[in-house]
């Protein structure tokens, strides 16, 4: 590795090392995030009357729309940190390349995000007795998740600097996001009833092109979104 | 204030003329289609409409991309009249479907791929709007509708194939996709020449109505460059 890559992912690693000991000592975002993930749960247990025979249909639907509604409280919170005190303008300030920060801030979001997962899914197990554990399953999970926060944090940044703030965000996220949620959520589904591979493939596939093609456009555009 | 350009009125003329051309051709050119009846006339504007809203959009996503490399601010008003013109026509176009589809499939909505995307770029689009109105720094505001206005559009194609699937790898109740399907028919010359003359006509009226839409945007500045002088 040429001395210039290291460097950028040692300024990548100590983003994402800031974030993850600031919230180890606070732990703000996750806490509002996770009570949240739980309150869904439970809300939707009653508005779908989750009895055994519909949950073998409906937990992935039930899970995603968990974590789509708990990812934007953990992104709003996560750029508003930066922009509050002040701190993006410091961070701006560092000599490194722009999208560092946005490739620091989107790996802390992933872990943030992967950190509520690995909570909520051994709760809905226990809750309501479904296996979630298949191999597949928690690929697509990963895959989901990293689509999610890469336009998510993107648009984060640009949320948190108008006037609107956090209203804003899932507004601008979600009809942008479908796709993932779609294709995460069929896969997931296909998972969990144990469909053949080669039916969920074309799923996971629309996965991967979408993470790729966002992140390269992410990497481009945020540079224009921390501009001053 | 500066008086209209003499090309934007020639424009206005043809596109008028054209307008009462095609609609002449819808209703009196065009044989009345066997199975569906009088209802399929809906056919020649709505395809245009839509037609009319992916160039919209198409055009904002270019509008964007210009903006971010050069920076200058007429890509912006080009891009936000784009937009508004793309959200009104996509909305016509959702508007003469469920017309369509009340008598032909039995129900105004189904969650078929096209209807599924129109509705989506629609939010996609409101957002941009919303976004644009949050934001008072006008240099900001320009950047942040570019880069949304890309990210929007490539996320288009996306949407529309996952809903594509969506339904491929579920039975297929209502097979609007498949050749032969209930709504599809076969063009006789007539109704083929009223369509693409339906769809050069939206396309002049697209031209008109983004370049005055530009030119209220131009005019718009002037006028809060005023607004700013006198107040100092």
């Amino acid at each position: 590795m040429s001395g210039g890559a290291k460097a950028y992912f040692k300024a990548i690693h100590a983003i994402v090392w800031k974030d993850l000991s600031a919230e180890l000592r606070s732990r703000e975002l996750l806490s509002s995030m996770l009570v949240f993930a739980l309150l869904v749960i439970l809300i939707f247990n009653f508005a779908l009357d989750l009895d055994i025979k519909i949950r073998s249909t409906m937990t992935a639907g039930v899970l995603w729309a968990t974590f789509a509604f708990a990812g934007t409280l953990g992104l709003n919170r996560s750029l508003a940190l930066e922009k509050d005190r002040g701190c993006l303008d410091g961070l701006l300030l560092a000599p490194v390349d722009r999208s560092v920060i946005y490739f620091g801030k989107a790996i802390s979001n992933l872990v943030f995000m992967l950190l509520v997962e690995a909570i909520v899914l051994p709760v809905y197990n226990f809750l309501y007795n479904v296996n979630l554990f298949h191999w597949g399953f928690l690929v697509t999970l990963l895959l989901g998740s990293l689509g999610y926060v890469i336009v998510g944090t993107l648009l984060a940044s640009m949320a948190v600097q108008t006037r609107t703030r956090d209203i804003l965000l899932p507004i601008l996220l979600f009809p942008v996001i479908i796709p993932v949620l779609i294709s995460a959520l069929k896969a997931s589904n296909g998972f969990l009833q144990g469909l053949a591979v080669a039916d969920i493939l074309p799923w996971i596939n629309i996965l991967i092109v979408y993470d790729l093609i966002f992140a390269a456009i992410s990497f481009v555009a945020f540079d224009y979104v921390v501009e001053e | 204030m500066e008086s209209t350009p003499r090309w934007l009125k020639v424009l206005d003329y043809i596109t008028a003329t054209m307008f009462i051309a095609a609609i002449l051709m819808v209703f009196f050119y065009a044989p009345t289609e066997a199975v569906m009846g009088a209802v399929q006339r809906v056919f020649y504007f709505h395809v245009a409409s839509g037609w009319v809203g992916m160039l919209g959009f198409l055009t904002t996503a270019v509008a964007g991309v210009v903006y971010l490399k050069t920076s200058c601010r007429i890509w912006d008003i080009v891009g936000l009249a784009a937009v508004e013109i793309g959200i009104v026509f996509v909305f016509i176009t959702i508007v003469t479907g469920s017309i369509w589809a009340r008598p032909v499939w039995n129900t105004w909505w189904t969650w078929d791929p096209r209807l599924t995307t129109a509705a989506f770029m629609e939010l996609i689009y409101a957002a941009y709007i919303m976004l644009r109105q949050g934001i008072d720094d006008p240099d900001r505001r320009a950047r942040f509708g570019a880069v949304y206005a890309i990210i929007g559009f490539v996320s288009v194609p996306f949407t529309f194939m996952s809903a594509r699937m969506f339904r491929t790898i579920h039975p297929v109740v209502v097979g609007i996709n498949q050749p032969g399907s209930l709504g599809g028919f076969d063009m006789t010359p007539r109704m083929l020449q009223t369509f693409l003359f339906s769809l050069l006509m939206f396309t002049f009226v697209f031209a008109d109505l983004l370049w005055r839409r530009i030119r209220l945007g131009l005019l718009a500045d002037k006028a809060a460059q005023m607004k700013m002088k006198r107040n100092e």
